[in-house]
């Protein structure tokens, strides 16, 4: 069984270890830490913590190991919804092909769809080498059961070494179900990867509690390293209409798209010209607005700057907006270029959801409101008198 | 009817802060909670007991303190609770938790619907709720905000589940595996007589052996990811704090923003 040993010998003593575990599992003892193995949940947080390199993993092999070597290339599963290759795609193409070339292999596509061969073109032009292409209509609409059998077919048949999705409703829930199938390790929501040359492994890196920490994790003894990642942090892949690229057309067996999950439909959202995820500019509102009808200044700052609409928590409980459009720890986290936040406090379970956000503008009467802490530009003043004008000098400049 | 809610345990995050000085995070005295999502899961099973009349058992992977979330399920109307814990367990990634989950569901035998949260505020994967339908080969429908209808009889489920630009509605056969988000009810907050029962029940306890799972495929060992690092990313300083006339604030962020645009 995997331990952790406190090395009595380096222990200072001086209790960092035990205000960073999360499940209190550890106590001073005589002025050296003792850990309560009954409750450690060998996070490692402790590992990390320690200054004086005094708690250390007992390491054990793994479990199980796979041939590595037998797997080549990098590929990226190219969403698409109705024909249209998702944004996050072409993020996760660029990424793919530095990491293909820091290990000097290809980048592969895996493009599942019906009546879908012209758009591959798409992702050659991007950077894709080989497009493995899987046409049938019962793979018109994403459906977990039929995408993943399929994947998990080329992926066995090609062995790629890593597997990139985005960190989406589809990604995130094809790919969870794809790791588990093929028994590999799965990294969720990355906003950095790069390539141990050395041991040329990948490494990849997420934040977690609310992007309070960074954790870098690998996966050395399994194939493919597969990792979501999350959009808008990586600059997408320019297109290039003269690239070559290889399209290969696989065939698969009708039992491998045959699902018991029927789709029925797909309800696109009202009103809102961007989605959160893949807008560059996100303007939110808050309490601070006052009522339902005041979003319409939101609206119309955001449609000025070719923006999203975003909700603080408070906004979405009182009934002003639909969930969908809630920023935070039980919405949506967003990593637009610009978040605007418009008569929002700032509490932490909203700033864990943007703050992230290259920059952030906050817009609130209360000059010791928390979001401020966070903003690159704070206005303290009246959002109902502000924003007017700005919206006037942004359409004087030209904006739209 | 029977309904399965997968819960987990974690650190109330809102209360999570940095020690300035040392850049770490201190966890220290922080309360531990039910995974937000998880209530919204643990709402939806009571709802559907309510509606349809069911069975409704709450499990848990976690340390022992972890019983405590289990009483608070069964104190907000849950009718029985497994806590699934083992020191072989520990350190765990998605997949082994997902497998060990996986193994527990099956001793249990027989059931209609699994609910799970979209996922937990500490880790963020929500990863393990589809990583236990692949291991128990059930279908599943993932971010759902709505259970439009549910019928043991016809064994299916039609349910709406949230993606980036709106929604879409799916079919499926039970037993099914979901995970909810927010938008799908609203949690009810403990009754008295709920507390009361929740402190007097038995709580069933399930180690290792019992759920039968192979060794090498639990706790780091069993973990294909590892983590090499856990580090505190650099504090997000304030910027410039502006204040004077709306009309003198509103231009000049036109004209900053400009530059960015």
């Amino acid at each position: 069984m995997s331990t952790l040993r406190v090395i009595k010998e380096k222990c200072a003593g001086c209790g960092i270890c035990v205000k960073v575990c999360p499940v209190s599992a550890i106590t001073m003892v005589e002025k050296k830490a003792v850990i309560n193995l009954d409750k450690c949940t060998l996070c490692g947080a402790c590992i990390s913590a320690c200054k004086f390199d005094a708690i250390v993993r007992e390491k054990e092999e793994k479990a199980r190991r796979q041939d590595v070597s037998a797997y080549k290339g990098v590929w990226v599963f190219a969403e698409q919804r109705e024909g249209k290759i998702a944004p996050v795609v072409y993020e996760l193409l660029a990424k793919a092909r530095q990491l293909a070339d820091d290990l000097g292999t290809y980048v592969g596509a895996v493009f599942l769809g019906y009546n879908i061969k012209e758009t591959a073109k798409e992702l050659i032009w991007r950077g894709t080498d080989k497009v493995f292409l899987v046409e049938d209509e019962k793979l018109v609409n994403y459906v977990a059961e039929s995408y993943s059998r399929t994947i998990i077919h080329l992926v066995n048949k090609y062995k790629p070494e890593i597997f990139l999705a985005g960190a989406t409703s589809c990604g995130r829930s094809l790919v969870s179900r794809i790791a588990v199938k093929l028994y590999t390790g799965l990294t969720a929501d990355c906003t950095g990867l790069d390539i141990d040359r050395e041991r040329r492994i990948l490494i990849q890196t997420r934040p977690a509690f609310g992007g309070n920490i960074m954790a870098q994790i690998i996966s050395p003894d399994f194939r493919p390293q597969m990792a979501t990642v999350r959009h808008k942090v990586m600059p997408e892949a320019k297109a290039d209409r003269s690239r070559q690229g290889e399209i290969i057309t696989e065939k698969v067996e009708k039992s491998l798209v045959e699902s018991a999950v029927e789709f029925l439909r797909f309800v696109k959202e009202e009103g809102s010209g961007v989605n959160l995820a893949e807008a560059d500019i996100i303007v939110s509102g808050g309490r601070g607005l006052g009522k339902p009808e005041n979003f319409s200044l939101i609206r119309e700052l955001a449609e000025v700057l070719g923006g999203a609409v975003g909700a603080s928590r408070a906004a979405v409980d009182a009934g002003w907006i639909p969930y969908s459009h809630q920023v935070g720890q039980t919405g949506r986290t967003v990593c637009p270029k610009i978040y605007i936040a418009c008569g929002i406090s700032g509490q932490i379970q909203h700033l864990v959801g943007m703050q992230s956000s290259k920059i952030i503008v906050a817009i609130n009467k209360d000059p010791d409101a928390p979001i401020f802490k966070v903003a690159s530009y704070g206005l303290v003043g009246d959002l109902f008198k502000i924003i007017p004008v700005l919206i006037k000098n942004l359409k004087e400049a030209g904006i739209k | 009817m029977r309904i399965i809610v997968s819960i987990k345990q974690v650190p109330d995050t809102t209360e999570v802060r940095v020690d300035p000085e040392t850049n770490t995070l201190i966890r220290e005295g922080v309360e531990s909670i039910i995974n937000p999502f998880d209530m919204y899961a643990i709402e939806e099973a009571v709802r559907l007991k309510e509606k349809h009349g069911a069975e409704t058992i709450v499990i848990t992977m976690g340390p022992p303190q972890a019983e405590s979330a289990l009483r608070e399920a069964l104190a907000l109307g849950i009718d029985k609770a497994i806590h699934i814990t083992d020191r072989a367990f520990a350190g765990s990634d998605t997949w082994a938790t997902s497998y060990i989950l996986a193994q527990a569901v099956k001793k249990i035998g027989e059931y209609d619907l699994i609910i799970c949260g979209k996922q937990a505020s500490d880790g963020d994967t929500a990863q393990v709720g589809p990583g236990m339908a692949a291991h128990l080969d059930l279908p599943q429908i993932a971010y759902v905000k709505k259970i439009e209808e549910i019928s043991q009889e016809k064994k299916m489920i039609v349910a709406e589940r949230l993606v980036e630009d709106g929604f879409e509605t799916l079919k499926a056969p039970l037993p099914c595996l979901i995970t909810v988000v927010k938008e799908i009810n609203e949690p009810r907050l403990p009754s008295l007589r709920g507390k009361m029962r929740a402190k007097k029940a038995e709580i069933v306890k399930w180690n290792k052996d019992a759920i039968g799972v192979e060794e090498d495929k639990i706790g780091l060992r069993g973990s294909p990811t590892q983590v090499v690092k856990i580090f505190t990313p650099p504090q997000k300083k304030g910027g410039e704090i502006w204040q004077g006339e709306p009309e003198e604030l509103g231009a000049r962020l036109a004209k900053e923003l400009k530059k960015y645009l």
